[in-house]
């Protein structure tokens, strides 16, 4: 049953990975993307990790999402007639992090205990670390220093957005 | 039996169950909006089709499948058909974590009447709730019209502003209640009346009501579709039946958000100073089944009240009313409740 979710799960993810980068018209990639975080949240219900799937789904597809697709929609970007010549260094570039990337999932997948689709179920250990309570304590006791430094960054993240929006134009 | 066959079965029942009754509810709710509209402006409202106009409900459904179907020339044909079914989608699946009623005995076996008792309800009906606005982006987007993208552009702008109000409001409630189960938000509000969450958190549930209004999109929040200013907004273009999912995704939300308002602060399917019995059959399933669509209800009739007494926003009294009242009215409320708590703990009180 797990495992059956998760094939489908997989396939659908990287069905709309692929339609993401590959739409021409923007406003497609950005509805693509976010039933890409849709599976991003389902792999998140099957580690057990409950709470990061409702944010996953309440912030990146609920209001990023929606903060992109605005931009696009007022900016109204259609499909771009031609690309400006071929541009040799990004294409390097991409082939660069798409191999390393492609590395690193190699190594990972040596080091992996076993074919691993975990099974947790309610109740389990891991499954209850997870949950808003145990993820909520963590954050609070042991990295609240982290969590503390993270929340300062997007104040000064948000001050400064407020700031640039403020400014007087010459 | 085994436990996984019951188990499937139980809630296959429970949710055929509760999609049935919410569809055929939302249904008669256009009716009770003609009715309520028409008491407003001293006029009889529908009174043709059938006894008291009830099956001017049928006669809208066989309207809506009958008329011609229209696409625009350079629509998206694809966004713009699969649109509504978003909307429709999102203010649906909310339906799955509301608590309907308490727990029944059958046959030796718990049931809920609750399709899904989730330890993150609360976050799972403000991530769905977010989704919505999605279908009225999309429609207005693919219908390659300007008033219809600008309506597009009103809603997410309007969605998103007032979510963070809504958001703020809720988390005061959870400070107190301490789960994120809508389940156990009942269950603490048993008992005396005193108990319910209105009483403890007056301002958080005004800011939630507000805010539940505007996301609703019904007047007077209804600037994605203000028809003097942007023609019908994003659903300019909409006919037939897709525009009647528009229609009744609506009509969908407004219900169910007034059934979240009803558990969250009005104590859902619980009686006042009725505790449940020990042996709880199908009548005290139906009884606490009863008294969450009254209290539903009774906020669908304030929907609708506003509805026909007050006029539209303005967009940047929209803008203004969310982010610099009820946004700064939340943080403090969060503040205060904090505070309120620790004092209370302090003193030994409980709650």
């Amino acid at each position: 049953m797990q495992t059956i979710i998760f094939a489908l799960l997989a396939l659908v993810s990287l069905f709309s990975a692929i339609m993401v980068v590959t739409r021409k018209n923007p406003v497609f990639s950005i509805l693509y993307l976010v039933l890409t975080f849709f599976c991003f949240a389902g792999f998140y219900v099957m580690l057990g990790a409950t709470f990061l799937a409702a944010i996953q789904i309440l912030v990146y597809a609920g209001a990023i999402m929606v903060l992109f697709l605005f931009v696009v929609m007022m900016l109204n970007l259609r499909e771009p007639e031609e690309l400006e010549g071929k541009n040799t260094l990004w294409q390097t570039m991409g082939a660069v992090v798409a191999i390393g990337f492609g590395l690193l999932v190699l190594a990972f997948l040596g080091r992996s205990p076993g074919a691993g689709v975990p099974n947790f179920q309610p109740g389990e250990e891991a499954y209850v670390m997870g949950g808003a309570k145990a993820l909520g304590k963590l954050l609070f006791t042991e990295f609240v220093f982290p969590f503390e430094i993270a929340g300062v960054l997007l104040l000064a993240a948000v001050i400064g957005a407020v700031a640039l929006a403020k400014r007087k134009r010459v | 039996m085994p436990e996984i066959v019951a188990f499937l079965i139980e809630k296959t029942l429970v949710t055929i169950f509760v999609f049935i009754v919410v569809l055929t509810v939302v249904a008669f709710t256009t009716w009770i909006e003609r009715i309520v509209a028409g008491h407003i402006q001293m006029r009889y409202g529908p009174n043709r089709a059938g006894p008291k106009g009830l099956f001017q409900v049928a006669a809208d459904g066989v309207k809506f499948f009958m008329k011609e179907e229209f696409i625009p020339d350079r629509a998206n044909k694809v966004l713009f058909v699969i649109a509504p079914t978003f909307t429709f989608m999102a203010a649906g699946f909310i339906m799955a974590v509301i608590p309907f009623g308490d727990r029944i005995m059958i046959g030796g076996r718990e049931v809920l009447l609750q399709i899904a008792d989730l330890n993150i309800a609360v976050l799972y009906v403000l991530a769905i709730g977010s989704l919505g606005v999605y279908g009225i982006i999309a429609g207005g987007w693919a219908s390659n019209n300007k008033y219809s993208l600008m309506g597009g552009l009103r809603a997410s702008s309007q969605m998103i502003s007032y979510e963070i109000a809504m958001g703020l409001a809720i988390v005061a409630l959870l400070l107190d209640h301490g789960t994120l189960s809508l389940r156990q938000i009942v269950l603490n509000q048993q008992g005396a009346i005193w108990h319910w969450s209105v009483f403890s958190h007056p301002i958080g549930f005004i800011i939630f009501y507000v805010a539940a209004f505007a996301e609703s999109a019904r007047v007077p929040f209804d600037l994605p579709e203000a028809e003097n200013e942007i023609v019908a907004g994003y659903h300019t273009e909409y006919s037939a039946m897709k525009f009647g999912l528009f229609m009744f995704g609506e009509y969908v939300h407004m219900v169910l958000g007034s059934a979240l308002i009803a558990t969250l602060y009005f104590g859902g399917w619980s009686i006042p100073w009725v505790t449940a019995p020990e042996e709880p059959g199908l009548l005290w399933g139906l009884a606490t089944f009863a008294v969450l669509w009254i209290k539903t209800y009774f906020f669908v009739f304030v929907y609708m009240w506003v509805r026909w007494t007050l006029p539209r926003f303005r967009y940047d009294q929209l803008m203004n009313l969310g982010w610099k009242r009820l946004i700064p009215i939340g943080v403090v409320n969060i503040f205060i409740t904090a505070a309120l708590l620790v004092v209370f703990q302090h003193l030994g009180i409980a709650g």
